[in-house]
């Protein structure tokens, strides 16, 4: 076997070939996006205690949302635009659910269970129109939602008083017919921070929950490669992951314990996160861990490499697509309902038109494409993402003294990086192919 | 001695649409045998193995007769699923591989190894249970080590040399524990020259262990290695069962090609043999996926009618294609002295070549356009003829194209309902003819036609061949015809250059003898002829 030396060398080549550029061209979204963040942190003026608090919330709200894109990204469907209709999913059933007045927690459970079936039939007929249109998943999915959008504004405006008898002044128009444009959600059903408020934890035990977390995070991937015959890079890459975790473990230990704080971080350190959320959340990074692992997992991936060579080993192509679609549809429609938990406020025909604009806009932010994406990219760029929507308006003031150029840097921002992360997406193919 | 057979097929007989692929073929080998496979593009190999792996092509024909036994009992094989289960296994020519997926995970593909957890024992859906990695690499490295393959079973399968991927391949098969018998497809048509040794090398351990192999190939220096006994075929008859011990090349070039049609009456015109050179291909190579050109050098005389042969995928349907700059082609080509501009294909129009499209339903035709319109359309944006031109608009001259293609009509024999019939309706022959009169519109000095007869029945190839030849003789046209068919390239054309590997391997006269032409369709005829000549 004389060329399996050859082989070998082809390996070795693979791992020194870690290059500057590279490494740029790959995250070069990301990269922009943390510069800018770090300016307009810095131009904003804005106090740390603000712009931390925000950023929990947000982080906590909309992670879920951007977390239920990553199934369809793996079953080779791109990106979901569709969770727009998982969102509709659930806003029908807190609708259903404040009309009959089931309150607190109760009422949010409720909600949740209502919302369960309800996306998962949108979303088995979204995966049979998928199916329909393969090749052209994203712009398929991005215009269902819009057309799911009339049916649901029919459904509210018109069914709902005419066809749908509904007594309740509060929730429907003066005229009987229609559904009122804001739903309050603190005062009506209460659903309003139920599932923020079981569960608050001081900020920094949180991080110092998350230091221990990326340490045995690290410790155990460590222990698997050194199992395996893994590469030194990959070792190191996990030695370096521990000490991230070691050093935010410390900072979390210091900043606990010590009396003498600078005043900032005093202020910070009285902040608390919703860990019933977070919670919420991590569980779902969890169930997309663990779904990779299993045999749907695998059919997922295989079908998303090569929809021909799965179906020549025998997967059921056509199946499989619709159960990762039906999973994110879910997925979304509990995402949403976390979403307005949080806002406390139903915008009956605007709540849900912009979340699978903002939530695809986070994801690529965070380094992800059409082709892949990781529960890692998901949270940062959710953290990134709206770092610059807390700043931007600020930072536009303070610079050139007027918040709505922020207000057009911010929606220009959602749209542009969507639409440079495509484009990005489709010259690197072209470039693979060149150098091939 | 009573000898069990793995694999017994007897007396198979197929038709497609009245036209007969398989005439009683007889195929037995026995468990640990080495058996390949032979026969020229459509002598019906595909079509045994088609029948073999009861693939749905087969049934939705009307099935087939014949018998086939497995261990000398009788079987009936109805989807390629039973076939597996059965244990017959196929070596794909293309390969069915997961770049992104690890080599085990590749080997297991869609039969992975689970393990339950809690959640889908609650839910006691198999498709919830975790995948057991420690158990598929430990399978894998099984298969790969009876295959004696000395490669990491973790390894991603992207970027691995081809012949690894190969490998990955046959370790699927022999991993479905049951296999008795083994189809190899040309599995050393992408190999290099000592990856097949290694190929071939597995393959006879592997017969060793007992399973019963099957090796179609085109190359006979490999089956002269590894095989115990050859099979071929011709037009769908078995001609002749040999042990390898009592055959040699040259008899088992001369039985794939055989004599099939008498060398048509052509008038012989020595005489008028000019020694002028129309068209000069200097190390051309054209990337034409599946058609790969790699190095041609080509004369082509004026007036002559030449034939470009050879197997499927060795490069000679990417020669005309390349011509007409339909795919990326580097080299030089001279037409009458002049340099020809590559990769353009309006100046190559221009100057005076046309192209009849061996794809003639996707690049020939505009199938819902009409008869008429299909004849004029090239030679409307070519030579901007049948255009009536007012200042900078110009409008169709549709007298004239009505006019033209009438006249093509009753010229090339097209039968239709009239001009204005929507080419789709016709049938393959009048298709190819509409073809043929579009090129002819342009008024070529070389006319390009590659599988002129593919999919038309024989009749119309022969009107298709014969006007070629008239073409030829009365326009005094040069005509360079590429077809998978020699017989037909032997009944009309003046010399035949045989394309293996992407080069020009030889060229013949029609009337050169069988074994020559097999010989240099197997691309062994240099190798051959060159050592008796030293």
């Amino acid at each position: 076997m004389a060329d399996v030396n050859n082989l070998e060398a082809v390996q070795e080549n693979k791992e020194k070939s870690f290059d500057i550029k590279d490494f740029l061209i790959n995250n070069m979204v990301t990269i922009l996006f943390m510069i800018l963040c770090i300016a307009g942190v810095y131009f904003s003026k804005l106090p740390m205690f603000f712009i931390v608090n925000e950023i929990m919330t947000r982080l906590t709200r909309n992670s879920f949302l951007v977390l239920a894109l990553i199934i369809p990204v793996l079953a080779g469907m791109g990106l979901n635009f569709s969770i727009t209709i998982g969102a509709m999913a659930a806003q029908i059933s807190i609708i259903a659910v404040t009309h009959w007045q089931v309150q607190g927690i109760w009422g949010f459970l409720l909600c949740a269970v209502l919302t369960v079936p309800i996306a998962m039939l949108f979303g088995n007929l979204v995966g049979r129109l998928l199916n329909k249109t393969k090749g052209q998943e994203m712009i398929a999915s991005m215009i269902a939602g819009f057309f799911a959008n009339g049916l649901y504004q029919f459904l509210f405006l018109f069914l709902v008083g005419k066809i749908i008898p509904v007594n309740n002044p509060v929730l429907i128009l003066d005229n009987g017919v229609g559904v009122r444009n804001t739903v309050d959600l603190s005062r009506n059903n209460g659903i309003k921070y139920v599932l923020d408020n079981i569960w608050k934890v001081p900020i920094f035990h949180f991080v110092i929950f998350t230091g221990l977390l990326i340490i045995a995070y690290g410790l155990y991937r460590m222990y698997r490669e050194s199992k395996s015959k893994a590469t030194k890079v990959s070792k190191a890459k996990y030695i370096i992951i521990s000490i991230v975790g070691l050093v935010i473990l410390a900072f979390g230990i210091v900043v606990n314990s010590s009396n003498e704080l600078s005043q900032t971080l005093k202020m910070i350190s009285n902040l608390k996160l919703s860990a019933g959320t977070g919670l919420v959340v991590l569980a779902l990074c969890l169930f997309n861990v663990l779904i990779v692992k299993t045999k749907l997992g695998q059919d997922f991936r295989t079908v998303g490499q090569s929809k021909h060579i799965a179906s020549v080993s025998g997967i059921n192509v056509n199946k499989v697509r619709v159960i990762a679609i039906t999973i994110s549809t879910v997925l979304a429609g509990l995402g949403q309902l976390i979403f307005l938990q949080n806002i406390g406020t139903l915008n009956t025909y605007g709540s849900h038109v912009q979340i699978a604009t903002f939530a695809i806009a986070a994801i690529l932010v965070g380094g992800a494409s059409v082709s892949k994406a990781t529960i890692g990219q998901a949270l940062l760029g959710v953290l990134l993402f709206h770092t610059l929507f807390i700043v931007s308006p600020k930072a536009a003031k303070e610079l050139f003294g007027d918040a709505q150029i922020g207000e057009f840097f911010r929606s220009f921002l959602a749209y542009g990086v969507i639409g440079v992360s495509l484009g990005l997406h489709a010259w690197k193919k072209t470039l693979k192919a060149m150098r091939k | 001695m009573l000898q069990k057979y793995a694999l017994e097929m007897k007396n198979i007989d197929k038709e497609y649409f009245g036209n007969k692929v398989l005439k009683g073929v007889d195929l037995k080998v026995k468990p640990g045998e080495i058996h390949a496979l032979l026969g020229e593009n459509g002598a019906g190999k595909s079509t045994l193995m088609n029948i073999l792996f009861g693939m749905p092509v087969i049934h939705s024909t009307g099935g087939f007769s014949g018998e086939v036994s497995m261990d000398g009992k009788k079987i009936e094989i109805k989807s390629p699923d039973e076939a597996m289960e059965k244990g017959i296994g196929m070596v794909h020519q293309e390969f069915m591989l997961v770049p992104g997926f690890t080599i085990a995970e590749n080997i297991k593909l869609n039969r992975e190894v689970l393990k339950y957890n809690p959640i889908s024992n609650a839910f006691k859906k198999d498709s919830l249970r975790f995948l057991d990695y420690k158990k598929m690499n430990k399978d894998a490295r099984k298969a790969l080590d009876t295959l004696g393959i000395d490669i990491d079973e973790w390894v991603k399968v992207a970027g691995l040399p081809v012949g690894y991927m190969q490998f990955v391949e046959i370790a699927r098969e022999i991993d479905k524990s049951n296999v008795k018998v083994l189809v190899f497809d040309e599995p050393t048509a992408v190999l290099t020259e000592s990856e097949a040794k290694t190929l071939i090398k597995a393959m006879k351990k592997l017969a060793q262990s007992g399973i019963a192999i099957l090796f179609i190939t085109h190359r006979l220096d490999e089956v002269m290695d590894a095989a115990d006994n050859i099979t071929i075929l011709r037009d769908g008859e078995l001609v002749a069962t040999r042990k390898k011990e009592e055959t040699n090349v040259l008899e088992i070039a001369e039985l794939m090609v055989g004599r099939k049609v008498e060398v048509t009456n052509k008038a012989k015109k020595e005489e008028q043999e000019s020694q002028e050179t129309i068209i000069s291909i200097k190390n051309l190579n054209v990337d034409m996926p599946g058609e790969e050109v790699k190095g041609i050098n080509l004369d082509i005389k004026k007036g002559e009618i030449l034939g470009i042969g050879g197997l499927a995928g060795q490069g000679k349907i990417g020669i005309a294609n390349g011509l007409m700059g339909l795919y990326k082609t580097t080299g030089d080509i001279e037409f009458k002295g002049e340099k020809l501009k590559l990769n353009d294909t309006r100046s190559v129009l221009n100057k005076g070549l046309a192209f009849v499209s061996e794809d003639r339903k996707g690049v020939g035709l505009l199938l819902d356009s009409s008869i008429q319109q299909n004849i004029v359309i090239t030679a409307m944006q070519i030579k901007e003829s049948f255009l009536k031109k007012y200042g900078i608009f110009s409008q169709l001259d549709k007298k004239g194209i009505v006019n033209h293609a009438v006249s093509m009509i009753k010229k090339l024999d097209i039968r239709c309902t009239g001009p204005l019939q929507a080419t789709r309706r016709l049938s393959g022959g009048n298709q190819q003819k509409v073809c043929i009169a579009r090129a002819l519109t342009l008024e070529p000095e070389v006319l390009l036609v590659s599988e002129p007869t593919r999919g038309i029945d024989i009749g119309a190839k022969k009107l298709v061949l014969d006007l070629l030849v008239q073409l030829n003789d009365e326009l005094g046209m040069t005509v360079v015809i590429t077809s998978s068919e020699l017989a037909e390239l032997r009944s009309i054309s003046d010399r035949i250059a045989i394309i293996a590997e992407g080069k020009v391997e030889g060229i013949l006269k029609p009337d050169a003898s069988d074994a020559d032409f097999g010989l240099m369709m197997a691309g062994e005829y240099n190798k051959l002829r060159g050592k008796e000549a030293i």
